[in-house]
């Protein structure tokens, strides 16, 4: 279990993250909305520990994962993996090493200077490919795939990570609906059939309905909700997207991307 | 419409004063050609220069045809000075490379201790021409083509360290960040995040360097640190001017080639 105790972000002049505290039982996939500069990516990052938090907690199974430091954070790290909007792959390395980077922390650094990965390594890159359907690009380069191929290779970056928990910062956000829809669809079946802990930045609220089990809304760095998806009614939409005069042309509009769910979501 | 009204009817782009300091600037720039025009012209010698197209003429008329029988001599300095400069250039890479590490902000140890480090090293070994490392180093170490190579890799510290610094400083940080997520150190950071983005400067900032070094080895010989400029520097001390031509020729051919070269190698990594 993930538990957020009264977590803040302060940067020179914004105050990012106010106050949150969580609680996220493992296997559950939660959507966290809000309009961009709400604090989401700041609060992912927080969770993992590329931004060091101002002040609070995070603990994991019970282990502080505030205190941790070095071997053991990277560590953690491993533990985490994330998916950007932006991809980040490695556009002049192929494929197969792109993914296989979601080894290197599991090796020591000396062989990964020349790019050594052992065979059971490689065995898991392949598998981690075939599973988001990327087995015949493997060779590659990065940069030759479209956006949502390059989005379906991070996810197998983070799998081969053998994570607890992902951390998926707008996934969606660069991709067309058709692609959107096919990551979204990996995520929710990553999170059922493995039971991981997926924890997804979105800012359209049709699709966190649709994929996830619980929706945590942020605005100006603090969680103004926190409730199953039937719990979110316009009138707190409203509140979270900022109170403008008529909220349902407001829902229109940040759901434009609506999708519908193709992995059946358990009542 | 009383805005409208209050615009003078003449428009003119600058106002006055904008115009009058223009026109000084102008003023200023004219007279200080005028007074360089005077200062070059006070130490020359007119009756030389009024003769010069006769002396040319004469310096001309020894110098060719450039004997080509000196040829066999050329051939053993010309290696030289290949060699002063290809060695010079990877011991230069060698070097800087670790200098360009430390002084990348991005990629510093101890930002407020190596950064100024490095930089200070880049910066001496930038701003002392190769031919005057080579005076230098002549005179420590005595005449020959060591001293040539370890000026011309001093030079090039600064030169491809500085230009690699900035291309590691301009890397893409989304993908260090997400080399990061997965937990690698920060060796294996630099190693898959960084290197794979500056390789092709680098590759590229190598060559180029590679190309000035063949040039700036053809004159390391004036001064001692072998090459083929050594032979100019003889050639030209007995006035024996046809195998002056013949030297001028073959460093003209041998910068032709390595510029060709060069102009190769980095459209192929580009």
């Amino acid at each position: 279990m993930l538990q957020v105790k009264a977590l803040n972000k302060r940067f020179a002049s914004t105050h990012a993250v106010k106050e949150v505290s969580l609680e996220i039982a493992k296997g559950e996939m939660v959507g966290v909305i809000g309009s961009s500069g709400a604090g989401k990516s700041t609060m992912l990052r927080l969770l993992n520990r590329l931004i060091e938090p101002s002040s609070g907690q995070v603990i994991f199974d019970g282990r502080d994962i505030t205190a941790l430091k070095g071997k053991e954070l990277r560590h953690w790290r491993a533990q985490c993996a994330m998916i950007f909007q932006q991809f980040n792959l490695v556009p002049r390395l192929d494929v197969l090493t792109n993914v296989l980077l979601g080894r290197v922390s599991y090796n020591p650094t000396l062989p990964m200077m020349i790019r050594h990965f052992s065979a059971s390594d490689r065995a898991l890159a392949a598998q981690a490919l075939e599973r988001v359907n990327l087995l015949p690009q493997a060779l590659q380069r990065a940069d030759t795939l479209s956006g949502g191929q390059q989005q379906r290779v991070a996810i197998a970056r983070a799998l081969i990570q053998q994570p607890q928990i992902i951390l998926a910062d707008e996934p969606i956000a660069s991709l067309d609906p058709r692609n959107a829809q096919m990551v979204m669809d990996s995520l929710r079946e990553i999170n059922q059939r493995d039971g991981l802990t997926v924890l997804c930045n979105l800012h359209t609220l049709d699709t966190a309905k649709h994929y996830c089990d619980r929706i945590v809304a942020m605005q100006h760095g603090a969680v103004v909700f926190n409730g199953s998806p039937e719990q979110l009614d316009s009138k707190t939409i409203r509140a979270i997207y900022g109170g403008q005069s008529d909220a349902q042309d407001l829902i229109e509009g940040i759901t434009s991307t609506s999708l519908t769910a193709k992995v059946a979501v358990p009542a | 419409m009383n805005t409208l009204n209050s615009y003078p009817a003449h428009w003119q782009r600058h106002s006055s004063a904008r115009r009058l300091a223009s026109f000084m600037g102008y003023l200023a720039l004219v007279s200080l050609f005028v007074y360089c025009w005077q200062l070059m012209t006070a130490d020359t010698m007119w009756v030389f220069v009024l003769d010069a197209p006769q002396a040319a003429q004469d310096l001309a008329s020894r110098a060719w045809p450039p004997r080509w029988s000196y040829m066999e001599r050329l051939w053993s300095p010309l290696w030289d000075t290949l060699n002063i400069a290809t060695l010079g250039t990877l011991l230069g890479i060698v070097l800087a490379v670790p200098m360009a590490f430390l002084a990348a902000r991005n990629t510093s140890p101890i930002p407020w201790l190596t950064r100024p480090l490095a930089l200070v090293i880049i910066v001496a070994s930038r701003s002392i021409n190769s031919l005057i490392w080579a005076l230098l180093l002549v005179s420590i170490l005595g005449p020959g083509l060591l001293a040539g190579i370890l000026a011309i890799a001093l030079r090039s510290i600064g030169f491809i360290g500085k230009l690699l610094y900035e291309a590691i400083e301009e890397v893409d940080q989304k993908q260090v960040e997400a080399i990061r997520a997965t937990g690698a150190s920060g060796l294996q950071v630099l190693n898959y995040a960084i290197v794979p983005q500056v390789l092709p400067s680098f590759l590229s900032i190598s060559v180029f360097r590679w190309d000035i070094n063949i040039r700036e080895s053809t004159i390391l010989g004036l001064v001692g640190a072998g090459g083929i400029g050594a032979q100019l520097m003889a050639s030209m001390n007995v006035l024996a001017w046809p195998q002056v031509t013949l030297i001028v020729l073959v460093i003209l051919l041998t910068v032709v080639f390595s510029e060709w070269v060069s102009a190769k190698v980095r459209r192929a990594i580009i």
